[in-house]
């Protein structure tokens, strides 16, 4: 089994969720595909998409909701089969 | 009574200006800063300095516990709140008044009135504010909106009473349509803004942004002209130009007249602005909105006017009246203002944060600069891109576009990206020379300059 990082493309704060009431994009255990929006990054109040960058299972998020977060930080493992 | 010390609850470029206001008028200043703004530029210029908090605008510029905390605590009598974060918030206003200090701007109860959008459309035409034709205050039913839509006419738009920006907006262009997205649209309206309340309003195609500085000192109101802020991104402004070239100049006094009969019913105090979409086929204006606050684009309509609207509004907080009759306020000449973002204008307007390391500001006759910037400053990520207003004044408008092209390549910023390049293409565009633009007609240029770049998201790199 190998293990992808995803990475932030910006630096700024990692969203989870769309907004705060909506379910998070992606759970840990949930399987993505390439292009998959697993989190957002906001900076200077525009909202970047975090998108899978490898197709697999998300084993685990790596940062918190609202963190902030670096460019090049890793967000998220996937375990790609 | 007069102001002795003003706590300024903002920060970026609109701190400083306040502070250079307040320092102008012999008032003792505080700044206040986040944990990503302790090397800013309002907290080296301020007489006094308060944290307030970690750098999430939430936790810091939003916090009215930790705001009201710092007022106090700094022994200021009156706090001014800038544009944006609480400047438009009832609740943070009777806060600061109940604590027995002077908020810079107008009574709670004209913030709460302007910032329904119903409650305004109502209090507008009782003044007799032409608006957007639009149902009378909230549609609860289906079949009450569809009775409504088709007295107004088609298309129609659905706007959630507690929306603004741009956001909670859903345009219908049948009875069929209307039907099936109003359920939606209340429902969008109760999850964004915590009140399903939504109303109806005409949908005008091809529509110019106008609109008209107020001041007030209570009992007495004045104009001071119009701006034009059509050209916009995504609904935010990009440049701004004062007076409109789209008026005549009895369309410009009737629209001028109407905001001054507005903000005088509602006993307005302090710098207010009426926002209006103009028709220019039609020539008929309507009222949209009213900031009850000082804006970012204020600047030109200073420098068409001479007056200084952040002093104003500062001597009329602290219990001066206002010190011009309408006669005495003259237009001179043209302004434009560019807005020089932290964004990549070839990257989709890929925000640009971090360190700048080399700053020329450009100068000479008729330039003014609004910035925190300075060498070695860096930009922090947690707030909105602007780092400068570029503005320009000369006697009239192609003489103004002339300003702003050598004033636009003098300025050097290093660092970061911004929207310079995109400035200096715009005063050499024919279209905004012959000011022919709408609101959608800036992300038309733009889409048309670059087909590969994806007009409506911002994806990663």
């Amino acid at each position: 089994m190998a293990h992808h990082e995803v990475l932030s493309p910006l630096p700024g704060t990692f969203y989870r969720r769309p907004s705060p009431d909506a379910e998070v994009f992606a759970k840990e255990g949930a399987i993505v595909k390439v292009g998959d929006v697993i989190g957002l990054v906001e900076v200077m109040k525009q909202f970047s998409e975090v998108q899978a960058d490898a197709a697999g299972k998300i084993v685990r998020f790596l940062v918190e909701n609202e963190d902030a977060v670096e460019p090049g930080q890793p967000l998220a493992t996937i375990e790609t089969a | 009574m007069p102001i002795r010390r003003l706590l300024v609850a903002n920060r970026g470029e609109i701190a400083v200006r306040v502070l250079r206001a307040a320092r102008e008028l012999g008032i003792q200043t505080v700044a206040v800063h986040s944990d990503a703004d302790r090397e800013s530029l309002a907290v080296k210029m301020a007489d006094m300095v308060m944290p307030i908090g970690p750098p999430q605008a939430a936790k810091s510029y939003l916090n009215v516990d930790a705001l009201m905390k710092a007022a106090l605590d700094s022994g200021a009598d009156a706090v001014h709140p800038g544009y944006g974060f609480l400047s438009e918030n009832a609740t943070f206003a009777e806060k600061v008044e109940s604590a027995g200090l002077i908020f810079v701007g107008p009574t709670p109860e004209a913030i709460r009135i302007m910032g329904n959008k119903s409650l305004a459309r109502e209090t507008a035409s009782k003044a007799g504010v032409p608006c957007v034709p639009g149902s009378d205050g909230v549609v609860d039913s289906v079949e009450q909106a569809v009775e409504s839509a088709t007295r107004i006419g088609w298309p129609i738009m659905i706007k959630a009473s507690a929306g603004g920006g741009g956001r909670g907006i859903r345009v219908a262009h049948d009875a069929d349509e209307l039907r099936s997205q109003m359920t939606t649209a209340q429902a969008e309206a109760q999850a964004a803004f915590g009140d399903k309340s939504v109303y109806l309003e005409r949908f005008i195609r091809r529509a110019r942004h106008v609109e008209v500085q107020v001041l007030g000192d209570g009992k007495n109101a004045v104009h001071c002209f119009e701006r034009e802020c059509s050209l916009q991104r995504r609904r935010q402004k990009i440049l701004e130009e004062a007076p409109s070239p789209a008026l005549s100049a009895d369309t410009r006094s009737r629209l001028c007249e109407s905001a001054v009969q507005l903000a005088r019913s509602v006993g307005y105090r302090g710098a207010g602005t009426l926002e209006y979409l103009y028709d220019d086929v039609s020539r008929e204006f309507f009222f949209i909105e009213m900031n009850t606050r000082i804006q970012v684009e204020h600047p030109i309509t200073e420098m068409i006017t001479g007056i200084d609207l952040v002093r104003e509004m500062i001597r009329i907080a602290g219990g001066e009246p206002l010190r011009f009759k309408q006669s005495d306020i003259v237009m001179r000449g043209a302004a434009i203002e560019c807005r020089i973002n932290a964004e990549d204008p070839d990257r989709n307007f890929m925000p640009s944060p971090g360190k700048v390391h080399e700053v020329i500001l450009p100068g000479g006759p008729g330039v003014r600069v609004d910035s925190m910037l300075y060498p070695g400053y860096t930009v922090p990520p947690w707030y909105d891109s602007l780092l400068a207003k570029l503005v320009v004044h000369a006697e009239d408008r192609p003489t103004a576009i002339a300003r702003m092209r050598r004033a636009l390549r003098e300025l050097h910023i290093e660092g970061v990206k911004t929207t310079r390049g995109l400035h200096l293409t715009l005063m050499d565009d024919p279209r905004f020379q012959a000011a022919e633009f709408d609101t959608n007609a800036l992300e038309g240029w733009l889409a048309a300059r670059a087909p590969a770049a994806s007009p409506t998201t911002t994806t990663s790199p």
